[in-house]
């Protein structure tokens, strides 16, 4: 891990996932306890509209079903704000939820280590959280480096088999 | 770090252009209606002239169906052109999609199978009966696996490349694996 400056450390396995709620559209409220009892994967990311997050969200986008076999959420979070990730899903036609962390702005990225000083943005970051709320695993890519999604399917392998659901 | 390593090897399913005894092996995962693709095509075939017999290509699919309405179709096509046809038909079809990019509703997939050599009604036919989409979804799981992040993207001998690929950054990649190679 030496190609980027990380400016935390991200919560590892093993942690409880820090809750929180966060604005999904400017009229919806998304909290991470309403996915209690299924596997959540969350997906910081740095912003709507550049060319690697627009990448490593339509993979994702075309991974939906295969998410759903594990019963698994997959939720995208940038401090972008709830009118931009409004425009962002529609012209993508993507399915997950985007969350806004935008007030106090980074709150949840920092919650979680993955709020970058320097930029104001997050990390690029994947956790994988099991349905007690626990993460089992996470990852940070170098910034510019869309991290795919096997590192993903393999933690959700390894959830135990009928983890609390 | 991911790995990033292609799982499945190369094997005699896949469709390859050179000899499994060239030095180094490119891999591309690639969406027939993916520009970046389209942009890549002439790109690999430069690099091929430039590399000869020491390189083999292997193409695999990827098509994001999400953001691309053809891409599914338009790999199932050539997928079906290369069981009725064989490898050099598909790289034939393969050529035609890419070459112009343009229209690939299914008449058209079906044309550009008829100057593949392969009848237009059998690749319609296996369109409509979905005869190949379990094979291009094993590619594409098997992209998903390997960490494929998007379209295009390449392996070298069975690992990811990350870099740029226009032709002198790829063909100094290649050029490189190969001399690793013969090592």
């Amino acid at each position: 891990m030496t190609t980027t400056q990380h400016s935390a450390t991200p919560l590892a396995a093993g942690t409880p996932a820090p809750g929180f709620s966060l604005h999904a559209t400017p009229d919806q409220l998304v909290s991470l306890e309403e996915f209690r009892g299924h596997p959540v994967i969350l997906a910081f990311y740095p912003a709507d509209w550049s060319p690697v997050c627009g990448d490593q969200m339509a993979l994702y986008n075309e991974l939906h079903s295969v998410f759903r076999r594990f019963h698994a959420e997959l939720i995208g979070i940038s401090v972008d704000g709830a009118w931009c990730h409004a425009a962002f899903r529609e012209a993508r036609k993507l399915h997950m939820p985007l969350l806004s962390d935008f007030e106090p702005k980074g709150a949840v990225a920092r919650s979680y280590g993955v709020y970058r000083e320097q930029d104001g943005t997050t990390e690029r970051a994947l956790f994988v959280i099991d349905g007690a709320g626990i993460i089992r695993w996470s990852y940070v890519s170098p910034l510019g480096v869309n991290p795919g999604a096997d590192g993903i399917l393999e933690a959700l392998e390894q959830l135990p088999v009928g983890s609390p659901a | 770090m991911s790995r990033a390593t292609l799982a499945p090897p190369v094997t005699a399913r896949d469709h390859i252009q050179g000899d499994a005894s060239a030095a180094v092996t490119l891999v591309e995962y690639g969406d027939y209606e993916c520009p970046h693709c389209g942009r890549a095509h002439p790109i690999i075939k430069a690099v091929q002239q430039r590399l000869g017999a020491r390189l083999r290509f292997v193409f695999r699919n990827f098509p994001l169906t999400e953001a691309h309405p053809h891409a599914a179709h338009a790999a199932e096509a050539a997928e079906s052109v290369a069981a009725h046809g064989g490898s050099d038909a598909f790289w034939t079809m393969h050529d035609l999609i890419f070459e112009p990019q343009q229209d690939l509703s299914d008449t058209s997939l079906g044309t550009l199978a008829g100057q593949a050599g392969v009848t237009a009604d059998l690749v319609l036919a296996d369109l409509a009966a979905e005869r190949f989409v379990e094979r291009v979804q094993e590619d594409f799981m098997s992209g998903v696996r390997s960490g494929v992040n998007g379209t295009p993207t390449f392996f070298i001998d069975g690992i990811r490349y990350d870099g740029p690929w226009d032709e002198e950054s790829l063909t100094s990649a290649l050029e490189r694996a190969a001399r690793r190679a013969k090592a």
